[in-house]
């Protein structure tokens, strides 16, 4: 299991670096750039602001630079754990130019936190909805107990958090007051209880998205595993059915849900752009589209970058979970 | 009997959940009280600020959010006025006078303190505007200090220094300290309209003492305005900023006029997205927004006629016409053509609905000792004899060319019920085409449209803000339209040095404009947002400055 962990770090840096290497060309060769503005900067006041910023340098000095700080220089895990990747790798992912003065690693050690706790907490809350509901439909597969929970499962993912979001804020903020409408926070108050109400819709809101797609694949994984023999076998000895799902069933039944987790995590956790939008959470998600936008170099770079390891972080955790979980498969 | 237990549990648990639904609802509709009157009673102001201010420092911003914040923590020579907006407000300066000539302005400070505890002096403005004139700062409205003498000279002789010749000493700037409490600037004439423009933010102090100890003059590391370092001079003293979430700012105790100061502090939210701020204002969560959608003006002019406020406001929609790519469009008689064929007044009462002025003019009414002139009217008869005259009778031959727009559902209708009009009154195909917003920079930048829409807001309370950017070789121009005696208006105007003298020049250099037409005026903006009826002395200010020792909140007589 080392070897193959080890085997698929060493896989990561080349796919790190045709991913900084594609973003840096496609983000270059966009239209526009991080000061263009309509009120026009006069010439030579341009000038001094791509020098500031180093944007004056032939675009290889640029790019290579870029690599150059980068790269992990050291490891420092108390600080890492705090998302400072300057003090935890040494990686300086450089300065953002649409927010002056504050620097790519700053932006995202200050968001991610924000974006993982909505996500994790709304992750939480699919699969804690999306299990159990996928389980009953399949044990109950063409009855009541199948149709209702599925049903209520294609409208939650007809339904995009845009239009959720705001239908929830509006009901459930608005008019019955039950949560604030919007926002991550309580100003004025300093016991972390009275942030509580301002999370839930958020996490709701994404929960029950990603619930309606769990919902799904684990009725499908189920009724797969459910027709084999082993499950025979299992109810041939007696076993209750609560046993057989739980122990032998769910085992292989929820292979799918594991495997799509991955990428989905790494979606969620990075933040959700539509839900901080929506609900004013000052999360990355917001980072990542709106850097481009602002054609903020550094910030786009820094946050696909991070992004992607997240991805190839999560596949590989994933990857080992399903190895745990399915005895056929093997580390090679 | 089981059957009966299985009832007695089912009607129980509906039951107790009816109990628990009706509960929650009850305790959600009582009476509980708003963030904003929770704030009110605090004197706490909430108000929804556009977007992320870029920074906090004055000399590197340029946007309407950024000013609104720094403006609450920082003072300038002069101040904001609550409601006139040509007014002369007492800012650091007790009182100021001129010369006889008008180009030397001498101002005495009073006793002001910076938040640290030093004396606000004239050394302190000498320092920050030799800053700002850095080009190594790289100010981006560094051009707004070219008025004092040799200024202009200073800046550029550091950004491109000539070989072998020295750049130009600070000394030989029209900026003085002729002691600790009295700044004396020399203008390149004479010009009475000068107090005004020390209003805006570029003129603003900064503690050179703080600068100094956080990167030094011409660093943009932003360290210096962070909350733990901020050090300004206003009426609100810098307390919390979380990015994306929250700038909030304190009342400061050590401020010449703090008794004036009504609010105990001011939170400003970045709200981007018009529909949660909406969303937020009805929920009792702000005191005011910072704009409004358009498609909800009507329905809020029936539901909350006492919140809705459409100011209005110092900016000018227009379109800019490219006369160097498209034969057609370089022919003055077919821009006049297409300018006469605009209905402007159907266009603002039943597309746009929201309060804006139809345009018949460019540069906006409202500038005292000013006045644009209708200079034409919607003549649909001409429009069609102008365009035969040019060669394209009823639209024949005409070629087809597009409307350029930067990505948005406003700008869209617009540009359809012009293609619309056009099509109508000229018989002419027009296309329409949208581009991201830096896409569609770069394209008007690179003269590479036919025709495309724009905006302008005023930096100050005067016609050249607008007009000068048409003049030859101006980076705003994008039209490539070039006039010569507009030119030397332009450049004398500035210096005609009294006021009457000089709006009858810009007036002269309008009528040009509006003669050869680069550009299509289609409206005059209007300043919609909602205000709660606790927040008072919040006037129509026509570039929305806000100076926010003058807003006070009033609690709603129960």
């Amino acid at each position: 299991m080392f070897k193959f962990i080890l085997i698929r770090l060493l896989q990561s840096i080349p796919v790190l670096i045709v991913i900084i290497t594609l973003t840096f060309v496609m983000v270059r060769a966009a239209p526009g750039g991080p000061f263009s503005a309509e009120r026009k900067i006069p010439e030579h006041i341009l000038e001094a602001l791509n020098e500031h910023y180093g944007l004056n340098d032939p675009l290889y000095v640029q790019y290579f630079n870029y690599l150059k700080n980068i790269c992990p220089k050291k490891l420092n895990i108390p600080a890492l754990l705090k998302f400072d990747l300057k003090e935890g790798l040494g990686s300086d992912l450089g300065p953002s130019t649409r927010y002056e003065g504050r620097s790519v690693n700053e932006l995202i050690a200050e968001s991610f936190p924000v974006s993982f706790q909505l996500g994790f907490f709304a992750i939480l809350l699919a699969l804690t909805i999306g299990i159990p509901a996928g389980t009953i439909a399949a044990l109950n597969k063409n009855t009541l107990l199948d149709y209702a929970p599925m049903s209520m499962a294609m409208v939650g993912i007809c339904l995009p958090s845009f239009v959720l979001g705001p239908i929830f804020a509006m009901v459930f903020g608005l008019w019955l007051e039950w949560f604030p409408v919007i926002g991550w926070r309580s100003y004025g108050s300093f016991h972390w209880t009275d942030d509580i109400p301002y999370r839930v819709l958020p996490v709701v809101t994404l929960g029950l998205y990603y619930g309606a797609g769990m919902a799904r694949l684990t009725r499908g994984g189920m009724l797969e595993v459910l027709n084999q023999d082993y499950i025979r076998t299992a109810r041939a000895k007696g076993l209750s059915t609560f046993v057989v799902t739980t122990k032998h069933a769910l085992r292989a039944g929820l292979l799918p849900v594991i495997s799509y987790l991955g990428p989905v995590t790494a979606g969620v956790l990075s933040g959700s752009f539509i839900i901080e939008m929506i609900f004013q959470i000052p999360g990355l998600g917001r980072h990542f589209i709106n850097a481009a936008l602002n054609r903020d170099y550094t910030l786009v770079l820094g946050t696909v970058l991070f992004y992607a390891v997240l991805i190839i972080a999560l596949n590989l955790i994933v990857d080992i979970i399903m190895v745990m979980m399915n005895p056929k498969l093997k580390f090679d | 009997m089981v059957l009966i237990q299985t009832m007695k549990w089912r009607q129980v648990f509906i039951a107790n959940l009816i109990v628990v639904i009706s509960l929650l609802i009850v305790s959600g509709c009582g009476s509980k009280q708003t963030d904003v009157e929770k704030a009110t009673e605090r004197g706490v102001l909430l108000l929804g600020n556009g977007s992320e201010p870029k920074s906090l420092d004055p000399h590197t911003v340029t946007g309407v959010p950024e000013n609104h914040i720094i403006s609450s923590i920082m003072e300038g020579l002069v101040a904001y006025h609550p409601s006139d907006d040509t007014a002369i407000e007492p800012g650091v300066a007790e009182s100021f006078e001129t010369n006889e000539t008008g180009d030397v302005y001498t101002f005495h400070l009073r006793d002001a303190k910076w938040t640290n505890g030093d004396p606000v002096t004239a050394h302190d403005f000498v320092y920050s505007y030799q800053r700002i004139l850095n080009p190594k700062l790289a100010a981006e409205y560094v051009t707004m200090l070219f008025v004092v003498k040799n200024a202009k000279e200073y800046n550029e002789s550091h950004g491109n220094p000539e070989p072998g010749k020295e750049p130009m000493a600070w000394d030989e700037v029209g900026i003085k300290a002729l002691d600790d409490k009295t700044l004396e600037i020399t203008l390149i004439a004479p010009m009475p309209y000068f107090p005004l423009m020390l209003k805006h933010y570029s003129w603003f102090p900064v503690n050179p003492r703080v600068i100094e100890a956080h990167g030094g003059m011409l660093s943009r590391n932003g360290k210096w305005y962070q909350v733990e370092n901020h050090v300004g001079n206003g009426p609100f003293r810098l307390k919390n900023w979380v990015t994306n979430q929250i700038v909030e700012v304190e009342k400061n105790p050590d401020y010449w006029d703090a008794d004036t100061v009504k609010l105990n502090s001011i939170r400003f939210f970045p709200l981007e997205s018009a529909d949660t701020e909406d969303r937020l204002f009805n929920a009792g969560g702000l005191h005011k927004t910072y704009e409004i959608q358009l498609h909800k003006i009507d329905r809020y002019k029936i539901e909350m006629p006492g919140n809705l406020r459409l100011d209005p406001y110092l900016g000018s929609y227009f379109y800019r016409v490219n006369v160097s790519r498209n034969d057609a469009l370089a022919d003055k008689r077919v821009r006049r053509a297409l300018n006469l064929a605009i209905d402007r007044q159907s266009l603002v009462t039943n597309v746009m609905r929201g309060g804006q002025i139809p345009a018949r003019y460019f540069v906006p009414k409202g500038i005292q000792g000013y006045q644009s002139k209708e200079f034409f009217k919607f003549d649909p008869e001409k429009a069609r004899r102008l365009l035969a005259e040019a060669g394209y009778p009823g639209g024949k031959g005409f070629p087809t060319f597009e409307i350029l727009y930067n990505t948005s559902e406003q700008h869209k209708t617009i540009a359809e019920t012009i293609q619309q009009m056009w099509k109508t009154t000229l018989g002419i195909n027009i296309e329409i085409h949208n581009q991201e917003w830096k896409v569609y920079l770069d394209a008007q930048s690179n003269l590479d449209y036919d025709i495309s829409r724009a905006g302008w807001i005023g930096d100050y309370v005067d016609p050249y803000t607008f007009l000068e950017m048409f003049t030859t070789g101006n980076g705003n121009n994008d039209t490539g339209w070039s006039n010569d005696r507009y030119d030397e208006l332009m450049a004398t105007a500035p210096m005609a040095g009294d006021t009457e003298k000089r709006y009858a020049m810009l007036q002269e250099a309008e009528t040009i404009l509006m003669d050869e037409l680069p550009i299509l005026p289609i409206y005059i903006y209007t300043r919609g947002y909602l205000k709660h009826p606790n927040l008072k002395n919040w006037n129509p200010k026509l570039l929305d400055n806000r100076n926010m020792k003058y807003i006070w909140l009033e609690e709603t007589a129960q």
